[in-house]
């Protein structure tokens, strides 16, 4: 049977992979604020990100799920309630 | 067997001379051993204006020229952010605002109908005709993929129909040759919400052949056109021309269409939040 991540252990997975992916070191990146400004990314680069969390969690969620999302705490909400 | 034969696009004759990428040139194409390779490498992101279909419509001359001893055609993108995001949106908002309304709509009219043109002969090509795709293949560069008879995508591809988000349809012929290739409910499903989905969602509806490791399109590409080259490629042609139809009527329509919807205030609206957006590309919906 699989075991659901809890929303902690979802959020924690999304920021190693933001930081592997744009190559930052995960002590830079913080729950509640702005990724866009933090990893200096654009909305191209944002589609990214998110095509690489589809891949990881096997989900698909809908680029306009993430209207407003900007911090990776909300972001990780969104992808657990397709968990 | 034919030699690489790099053609650039200062080229208005057939006889191709050395390869070399014109910073000018939104595209260039070479053929070696009976496969075509259109490569697409317009900064940003390839987007579709007035260059580009000016090249593109010297390919498609130099594809009739090439096809009848050709078995394949690859299209792919060498700018990193993607295959190709679609029309250039900044150049249509800069042009139509700098025309009265009839001329801009004549303007457009007539771009369509030559993109379409362009589009018609690829996808009607008598050979076989291979989309590599990855990152960003919005709008435009959406329906030039579909154009394709077959589309690798690796895995960081992205496709997209934002149309509906400027106020417009898919105008390149992308409705009816979704229509042609995959289920009514999908087709209303990506044109209504307007919404990207990935290259493993693209392969389990049916619209993308192969999906690849990130940056392997090309070659996964050319391993499928060299199989292609074992057969005979006038019964490829025959075989093709027999499975895949072009909806030429639906083409028109979808033409009449987009000009109709283009007289609209909400395009304007649209467009001006595109062209105004302080992000690099905002393609977020």
């Amino acid at each position: 049977m699989k075991i659901m991540p809890t929303a902690e252990q979802t959020l924690q997975e999304i920021m190693n992979l933001a930081a592997t992916h744009f190559k930052v070191s995960p002590d830079k990146l913080r729950p509640d604020e702005d990724f866009f400004k933090t990893l200096g990314i654009d909305s191209l680069q944002a589609l990214d990100l998110l095509t690489k969390l589809e891949n990881h969690f096997k989900i698909e969620l809908p680029d306009y799920e993430l209207q407003g999302v900007s911090d990776f705490r909300t972001l990780a909400a969104r992808i657990q309630a397709r968990l | 067997m034919e030699s690489t034969k790099p053609i650039t696009l200062h080229e208005s004759n057939a006889e191709a001379k050395p390869a070399g990428h014109d910073a000018g040139s939104a595209l260039s194409w070479s053929s070696k051993d009976g496969v075509i390779e259109l490569a697409l490498h317009r900064a940003p992101c390839n987007e579709l204006g007035s260059t580009s279909l000016e090249e593109l419509e010297k390919f498609a001359t130099a594809l009739q020229q090439m096809q009848g001893s050709m078995h394949a055609l690859i299209i792919h993108s060498e700018m990193k952010s993607g295959f190709c995001a679609g029309a250039d949106l900044r150049e249509l908002y800069r042009r139509s605002h700098a025309l009265d309304k009839a001329e801009a709509a004549k303007g457009v009219r007539d771009f369509l109908e030559r993109i379409h043109r362009v589009l018609n002969l690829i996808d009607a090509a008598p050979l076989t005709t291979i989309a590599a795709v990855h990152g960003v293949t919005f709008g435009g560069g959406f329906e030039l993929a579909l154009t394709c008879d077959l589309i690798i995508a690796d895995k960081m591809a992205r496709f997209c129909f934002p149309e509906l988000r400027l106020g417009l349809i898919p105008g390149f012929g992308g409705i009816p040759r979704l229509k042609r290739d995959l289920g009514n409910a999908i087709v209303r499903d990506l044109l209504l919400t307007g919404r990207s989905f990935n290259a493993t969602k693209a392969q389990q509806i049916g619209l993308v052949s192969q999906v690849v490791g990130e940056g392997e399109a090309l070659r996964a590409a050319r391993a499928t056109a060299a199989q292609l080259g074992k057969f005979d490629s006038v019964t490829a042609a025959a075989a093709k021309k027999f499975i895949k139809p072009i909806p030429h009527e639906e083409l028109r329509h979808e033409i009449d269409l987009f000009c109709q919807l283009f007289a609209s205030p909400a395009v304007e609206s649209g467009l001006r939040k595109f062209v105004d957006s302080t992000d690099a590309q905002p393609y977020l919906p």
